[in-house]
């Protein structure tokens, strides 16, 4: 076919292209002609996979040839609270080996929630030569050992985030694996580390590293040797303590202070285990240019709270422990008007009476005096309806917006009633709201409302709510945007789910546990929809030997390409279009 | 034009996927066309034989019965707590809200429709009666009723005692029906089934207080990871107990098994006595068990003496052995119960014969200790 005349050379394109970095730009790009299709695969660099069952590695190999940085998450995210029975998969490995030989130039892997093994470690660390960053948020299946190899071979490594894995401590000497002459550290987070580091080779590090910006300390890393650590990095924009407690001794206290005044760049606090509240006053210097604060880990009572909150102005992100009270976030509230992101922790949440006087009322409060503030994680034990609703016409730019009252079905505790129109108010006024996380007494009138009203919401989490089938049902076909769904202890069954089994393709997953979804329901789904996985997880025994109308235990649906998986442990079942095909 | 492949590698800002075709659209139209079905009726994959299955579940099916492959652990002294009447069902629904009082009228036509707890499959299958609940047709130990959790929602029950028990309402009138067909084998299925990722059982509470009992835990909430669950249970034990309450939230430890293919999680909080995480352990690791276990008795046998301890720990299968603080590996059942959970950082199950050379230094090292 001969080329139009007028059309770029395709360096010209390649050139264009490269300015464009957002993904759905960019498969707009690939859909426009088969030249801009070709020549946009070949220059993608960055890859996103939700889901890492969506898709096999071999075809996102085959699409992308010249990819430098992949992002993959694994299990649903209830398993962060254990709902995902361990084994159920998410295992990296695959990926790894097929990465390893594909993208020799691979720069950076980003997983998050996957199994990852030291093998795979030791893969990565061997077969990337310019490998950059290496971030591991909410993983397992490694050890230190797998991170003695990262440190020992890659030489170009910028950025170690382990969040809040679970890492298998077997030496804190992984750490001296780094050699003398190795400079190119940025960020360093090991805050998840259980046992202690060699303190002697993570002082070494730091002090040859001038590009650190970030340093997140484990708790083990005791608060008499902090100072010297900032001393030897006082460019520090993000810094992580270890474990906040020490005698009080002032030559200690001086030496701390001083050390955090001279780390003028710093914007990022975190850490604060074990806080002894007189060693708070050495951050003060620091705290009007906080951005961020990180005190959910910090036992401290609301009078230090409010001292500390009260000077930190620019703060645009907080997160704290109940002990701040409703009077703390009044005082967050008329302090720190450039606020965009509160999440309030329960610091005793299996007790059955609230502990600390931290209501509705603290949230009103940050609402109405934080006009920036648009991403919200609250945990508390009452909430009213009202209270709702003056968020949702305080707050109309709300994006992000999570409350779990602790007790399952709460009503408003004012009158009585469920919290429908409370919620309801907030998806009608937040017209941006992303991500909504329900809690409390609520039947299917507020998923009418979500469905009427939350046409931009991607993420939605309900627990312990509705009555009916009508509820799932207003959610799935109401959500245009709906990407993710997980649902727990809702009496949600078959109907809503077959009727609405089409949506299920548009979706990223959707994951039901006790709830009342039969297994001839689940066999039904996976028969008619050949584009979804159908996943019942049952540890009770194989589902077949029960009837069908019998409810499973959890279901994940989820959308792939790449058909039904094969490393299943021995209670997951995929329902598949061809029943001989359903592995057990 | 729909990609299926670019949805799938989709941006991390994306609000809607490539799919051309709008959502609504398509499943009114699908919806239209997937009308409400008799499942019974439709159920053209009858084939619940062994073709479907693999050859794990077949094993497990045919061990069902078998005495034989059980996975025994070993524990010193345990007695098997007396089957009390825990498990009578309560129906009692009476909502508890502390802070408000109940407003029967509001809540009972919501929650009848409420599907309370997390043992899906066994609340269905428990006939209220009790009549199920036979000693001698169980091939776990005895204990394992006494934790057998029953449907437990929070908040749905008088606490007066450490164990609540609640069968869920359930909604649809065909489940009910299905109770009193079910053959007794697959109900010990079910039961067998009540393994330790969903149990509501709360550890005996330990108070003398007056402080009402606390309830049961439910699975996942409220929604916190572990990480931060486990960071406040480590720093309230730092800090002073100012009234004696039992320790917050769970303990989550990793359980491993030699020559399991995967590790599980067992949450210690759950558990009152030793005997009752081993018989959670045995549940759990069951399907992995191969080859016999060693003497045995008769079925229904539960008592773990010292001389059974000894016997199992020559030559038998599997014992039970803990990480502690210190790194070191221990055999478990040595130290008090609380102790025990105080340092347990993990699980292991390991061959009897390997574990031979614990028992004296655990013994040692409790005694030293004191």
């Amino acid at each position: 076919m001969p080329r139009m005349g007028y059309s770029f050379p395709e360096e010209v394109l390649e050139h264009v292209f490269s300015f464009i970095q957002s993904d759905e730009d960019r498969n707009a790009i690939s859909e426009v002609c088969r030249s801009w299709h070709d020549i946009e695969r070949w220059s993608r660099r960055r890859v996103f996979v939700g889901n890492c069952y969506a898709i096999s590695p071999t075809m996102v190999i085959r699409r992308f040839p010249e990819v430098r940085s992949v992002k993959l998450k694994g299990k649903p995210h209830f398993a962060d609270f254990n709902l995902v029975p361990e084994g159920w998969g998410g295992y990296v490995a695959p990926w790894i080996s097929a990465m390893a030989s594909a993208y020799p130039w691979l720069e950076e892997i980003r997983l998050k929630r996957m199994v990852i093994t030291d093998e795979s470690l030791e893969l990565i660390s061997k077969s990337f030569k310019n490998f950059k960053v290496l971030v591991l948020s909410s993983c397992e299946g490694f050890s230190t050992d797998g991170l003695a190899a990262i440190a020992a071979n890659c030489r170009n490594l910028r950025e170690l985030d382990l969040g809040e894995s679970e890492v298998e401590d077997l030496s804190g000497h992984w750490l001296s694996r780094f050699p003398d002459n190795y400079t190119s550290m940025v960020s360093l987070n090991i805050a998840c580390l259980g046992w202690e580091v060699s303190f002697s080779a993570l002082e070494r590090l730091v002090g040859r590293c001038p590009n650190l910006r970030t340093l997140r300390l484990n708790r083990a890393v005791p608060l008499d040797k902090l100072a010297n650590l900032l001393c030897r990095a006082p460019q520090l924009v993000e810094l992580g303590t270890g474990a906040y407690s020490s005698e009080l001794r002032p030559d200690v206290f001086s030496n701390l202070s001083g050390a955090f005044s001279g780390c003028k760049e710093l914007k990022s606090l975190s850490g604060f285990w074990d806080v002894v509240p007189g060693y708070l006053p050495a951050v003060y210097p620091i705290c009007s240019k906080l951005k961020s604060l990180n005190l959910s880990y910090a036992t401290i009572q609301s009078p230090e709270l409010i001292k500390l909150v009260s000077q930190c102005q620019n703060l645009q992100r907080l997160w704290v422990l109940d002990y701040i009270e409703d009077a703390g976030l009044d005082a967050l509230a008329a302090s720190c008007k450039d606020l965009r992101e509160l999440r309030v922790f329960p610091s005793d949440p299996f007790g059955q009476e609230p502990n600390v006087p931290l209501t509705e009322q603290g949230l009103v409060s940050v609402s109405e005096g934080c006009p920036k503030l648009q991403s919200v994680l609250y945990f508390c034990r009452q909430m009213s309806n009202a209270a709702l609703m003056t968020i949702a016409r305080n707050r109309p730019n709300m994006t992000r917006f999570r409350l779990c009252i602790i007790e399952p079905h709460t009503p408003d505790y004012l009158t009585l009633q469920p919290l429908d129109v409370g919620f309801g108010a907030i998806v009608e006024h937040c017209k941006d709201l992303r991500r909504l996380s329900l809690s409390g007494l609520l039947t299917d009138r507020v998923f009418e409302y979500i469905g009427t009203h939350a046409k931009k919401l991607e993420m939605l989490s309900v627990a312990f709510a509705g009555e009916s089938d009508l509820g799932l049902h207003h959610i799935l076909s109401g959500c245009d945007n709906l990407r993710k769904l997980e649902i727990r202890d809702c009496p949600f069954g078959d109907k809503a789910l077959l009727a609405n089994a089409a949506k299920l393709e548009t979706m990223r997953s959707l994951w039901m546990s006790s709830c009342s979804v039969s297994f001839g329901a689940c066999k039904l789904l996976g028969q008619k929809m050949p584009g979804l996985n159908v996943e019942v997880i049952d540890e009770r025994g194989p589902p077949d030997l029960r009837p069908e109308s019998c409810p499973i235990d959890k279901l994940y649906v989820y959308r792939t390409v790449s058909g039904p998986r094969f490393d299943m442990p021995g209670f997951v079942w995929t329902m598949a279009e061809n029943p001989a095909l359903r592995l057990s | 034009m729909s990609s299926p492949l670019l949805r799938a590698v989709e941006g991390e800002q994306s609000d809607v996927s490539l799919v051309a075709s709008s959502p609504t659209v398509d499943s009114s139209q699908n919806g239209s066309g997937l009308k409400e079905r008799n499942y019974m009726g439709l159920s053209d994959c009858s084939s619940v034989d062994s073709s479907a299955v693999s050859s794990l579940s077949v094993e497990k099916n045919n061990n069902l019965n078998l005495k034989a492959t059980e996975l025994r652990l070993g524990l010193p002294g345990s007695q098997s707590p007396g089957r009390s009447s825990l498990n009578t069902g309560k129906l009692d629904e009476k909502p508890l809200f502390p802070l408000l009082p109940s407003k029967e009228g509001i809540y009972s036509s919501i929650q009848k429709n409420v599907v309370s707890g997390n043992k899906r499959g066994f609340s269905d299958t428990m006939d209220v009666k009790n009549s199920v609940y036979t000693a001698g047709n169980w091939m776990f130990n005895s204990a394992s009723e006494s934790e057998s959790p029953q449907s437990v929602e929070q908040g749905k029950f008088s606490g007066n005692s450490g164990m609540n028990v609640v069968p869920s309402s359930r909604p649809s009138g065909a489940q009910s029906s299905i109770m009193k067909e079910f053959p007794g084998n697959l109900l010990q299925e079910h039961h067998r089934a009540t393994i330790g990722t969903s149990h509501n059982h709360k550890t005996a509470s330990n108070n003398n207080n007056s402080a009402p009992a606390p309830k049961a835990q439910v699975v996942g909430w409220p929604p916190i990871r572990s990480f931060r669950k486990n960071s406040l249970a480590t720093t309230s034990k730092n800090n002073d107990e100012v009234d004696g309450k039992p320790g917050p939230g769970a303990l989550f430890v990793k359980v491993s098994m030699d020559g399991a293919p995967y590790q599980r999680k067992v949450d210690l909080r759950l558990y009152a006595t030793y005997q009752e995480l081993s018989t959670a352990l045995e549940k759990m690791f069951s399907c992995f068990t191969i080859g016999q276990c060693g003497s045995r008795g008769a079925p229904g046998k539960e008592m773990m003496s010292e001389s059974k301890l000894r016997d199992l720990l020559h030559g038998s299968e599997y014992v039970l052995t803990y990480e502690d603080k210190d790194r070191d590996w221990m055999l478990v059942g040595d130290v008090p119960w609380e102790m025990f959970i105080d340092s347990c950082k993990r699980l292991k199950i390991m061959k009897g014969s390997d574990a031979i050379g614990l028992a004296p230094r655990a013994m040692e090292k409790s005694s030293n200790r004191i």
